[in-house]
C-alpha cells in the first residue's frame, strides 16, 4: 500500500500539488484522473522519487520515504515497475534484451535462468514470438505490452503506469487496461494508473482519485463516479459527447 | 550567468558519472560497444583524411619551396612536424567533434526525449554512469586512432612528395628523421588524451541535459559540435603554451 499524506509540490512559485491525501491499495488498480496540468504526473513522479515533495510524506507499506537511507531508496526503486507513456523501450535492444534488462542489472542469475524468466513474462503478455525483434519492428500496442513485461519481470510490489493507453486504438487500449488489471491481481501489486481515458475508468477504475488544480477534488470508485452530482467531477467525466448521451439515456431510464 | 551555470552543471555531471557504479559485466559490454562505435567506426574517415591531408601538406611545402638554398628534406620535416604536432591531434579531434560528438549528443538526447533516461532512473540505475562512463573509457583508446592518423599522414606526404617527383626517397627519409624530438610525441599524445576526454564528456553533457523534443535534439547536436570545438581549440592553446613555450 502507498499512502500519500499532505503532499505539496511547487515549481518556480507555481503551486502544482496542494496537500494531496490518498491511499493506494494493494491488489487494486488505483486510478489518478484529471485534466492536463492538474498535477497527476507530478504526483506520480513524487511517488517514484524523481521529485522531492516540498511538504508532506509518502509512505510505502508503513515506512515513510523521507526516512529511507540511500540504500533503502535504491532497494525501493528495484521494487517499482514503471510503464511510461511512450513505452520508453531501449531502441538499441531487442524485446528480449529490454525485458531482461532489469534482471541483468540487479540479479546474479545465469543467463539461461534469466531467459526462462523473460519468456515466462513475454508469454504472459502474449509476445513469446517477438523476443528477437527490435521495438521499431513491432506495433505501438505490442511495445506497450513489452514495456509491461519489463515492468513486471522483477516481480515489483508497486506498478506505475503513465497514461498507458495514449496513442492506442480503443481495442488495443482495452487489452492493455485488462492486462494491467489482471497482473495487479495476479502479482498482488499496488498499481497506480495516471489517465484521462474514460474507457480505462470504466474498465479498471477500482479506486479513483480525481485531481483538479493540484487538489484532490473527489475520490471513490467507478460505480460511484457515474452517480455523483459533484459538478467538478461530472464536468470532467461527461465532457465527451458519447458519455453525455450515455448519461442522458441513464436519466431517461433507457 | 548561464555559462557559469552550465560549467557548474558539467562538473556536477562528471561527479555523477563516477558515482554509483553499473554492474561490471554490463559496463564491460557497453564499453566494447562504444569502442566499436566511437573509435573503430571512425577509422575509415580518419585514415582517408589523414592520408590526403599529409599529401597536401607535402605538396604545398614542395610547391612553395622556390629558394634553391633551402634543402628538399624540409618537405618531409615540415610534413612530419605539422602532422604530429597539430594536424593529427587537433584537426582530427575537431572532425571527431562533428562525427563522434554529434552521435553522442543525439543518441543521449533521443533517450532523454523518449523517457529512456527516466526509465533507467526509475529502475534505480545511475544513468550518468551507465551512459557516459563507457564512452569515457572507450575514448581512452582514441590515442591509438591518432597514432594511425600520424602514420598515414606521413605515408600520404611520402607518396605525394616522392611519387610526385619533388624529392628523392632517401632525402625524404632523412628529412623525416631530422631534429626529431620525442618530447613532441609526448606533447601530441598528452593533448590527444585531453581531447578524448572532451570528446566524450562535452557532447554527453549537451545530450543529457537537453530539453524539448526531436527538433531540440538536432539543435543540441549543433551546439554540442560548436562547444566541443571551442573547448578543444582553447585547450590546445593552453596546453601548447604550457608544454612547448
Amino acid at each position: 500500500m502507498i499512502e500519500v499524506k499532505g503532499l505539496h509540490k511547487s515549481f518556480g512559485g507555481e503551486h502544482i500539488l496542494r496537500g494531496i491525501d490518498f491511499k493506494f491499495d494493494t491488489g487494486k488498480t488505483n486510478l489518478v484522473i484529471g485534466q492536463s496540468g492538474s498535477g497527476k504526473s507530478v504526483l506520480m513522479k513524487c511517488m517514484l522519487g524523481l521529485f522531492t515533495p516540498d511538504k508532506g510524506t509518502i509512505v510505502y507499506d508503513g515506512q515513510a520515504y523521507s526516512s529511507f537511507s540511500d540504500e533503502q531508496k535504491r532497494n525501493l526503486r528495484q521494487k517499482m515497475g514503471m510503464l511510461f507513456q511512450g513505452g520508453a523501450l531501449f531502441d538499441s535492444m531487442t524485446v528480449e534484451e529490454n525485458v531482461m534488462f532489469p534482471l541483468r542489472m540487479f540479479t546474479k542469475k545465469k543467463k539461461t535462468e534469466l531467459k526462462d524468466r523473460v519468456y515466462e513474462v513475454l508469454e504472459r503478455v502474449n509476445l513469446q514470438d517477438s523476443g528477437k525483434k527490435y521495438p521499431e519492428e513491432i506495433s505501438g500496442g505490442m511495445q506497450k505490452r513489452v514495456a509491461i513485461a519489463r515492468a513486471i519481470v522483477n516481480r515489483p510490489k508497486y506498478l506505475f503506469c503513465d497514461e498507458p493507453n495514449s496513442g492506442l486504438d480503443p481495442h488495443t487500449a482495452t487489452v492493455i487496461d485488462r492486462l494491467i488489471h489482471e497482473l495487479t491481481v495476479e502479482y498482488d501489486i499496488t498499481t497506480v494508473v495516471i489517465t484521462h481515458d474514460m474507457n480505462s475508468l470504466l474498465e479498471i477504475g477500482e479506486k479513483i482519485a480525481f485531481l483538479k488544480d493540484g487538489v484532490l477534488a473527489w475520490k471513490g470508485d467507478k460505480s460511484k463516479i457515474f452517480k455523483t452530482d459533484d459538478e467538478t467531477v461530472t464536468d470532467f467525466v461527461y465532457s465527451s459527447d458519447l458519455f453525455k448521451k450515455v448519461r442522458e439515456a441513464q436519466q431517461q431510464g433507457l | 550567468m548561464g555559462y557559469l551555470q552550465s560549467i557548474g552543471e558539467y562538473f556536477l555531471m562528471l561527479k555523477g558519472v563516477f558515482g554509483r557504479m553499473t554492474k561490471t559485466s554490463v559496463l564491460k559490454e557497453l564499453t566494447f560497444k562504444e569502442i566499436d562505435e566511437l573509435v573503430v567506426g571512425s577509422l575509415g574517415i580518419v585514415a582517408f583524411l589523414s592520408f590526403f591531408i599529409g599529401a597536401v601538406v607535402a605538396l604545398q611545402t614542395a610547391l612553395n619551396l622556390e629558394n634553391p638554398l633551402i634543402p628538399k628534406s624540409l618537405i618531409a620535416f615540415a610534413a612530419r612536424q605539422s602532422i604530429i604536432l597539430e594536424f593529427s591531434p587537433t584537426f582530427i579531434s575537431i572532425i571527431m567533434a562533428g562525427k563522434v560528438g554529434s552521435y553522442i549528443t543525439s543518441s543521449i538526447g533521443s533517450m532523454r526525449v523518449t523517457e529512456q533516461i527516466d526509465a533507467l532512473e526509475v529502475m534505480g540505475i545511475n544513468s550518468l554512469n551507465y551512459l557516459i562512463l563507457p564512452k569515457i573509457i572507450a575514448m581512452l583508446t582514441y590515442p591509438f586512432l591518432i597514432a594511425i592518423s600520424m602514420f598515414l599522414g606521413v605515408i600520404g606526404a611520402y607518396t605525394a612528395a616522392v611519387l610526385g617527383g619533388f624529392v628523392p626517397p632517401d632525402i625524404f627519409l632523412q628529412g623525416l628523421q631530422e631534429d626529431f624530438d620525442s618530447y613532441h610525441l609526448f606533447y601530441a599524445f598528452f593533448k590527444t588524451f585531453l581531447f578524448a576526454m572532451i570528446l566524450a564528456t562535452v557532447p554527453s553533457y549537451h545530450g543529457y541535459y537537453m530539453k524539448g523534443g526531436s527538433l531540440e535534439v538536432g539543435k543540441a547536436s549543433t551546439t554540442s559540435f560548436v562547444w566541443t570545438s571551442v573547448v578543444i581549440i582553447v585547450t590546445n592553446y593552453i596546453v601548447t603554451q604550457l608544454l612547448l613555450s
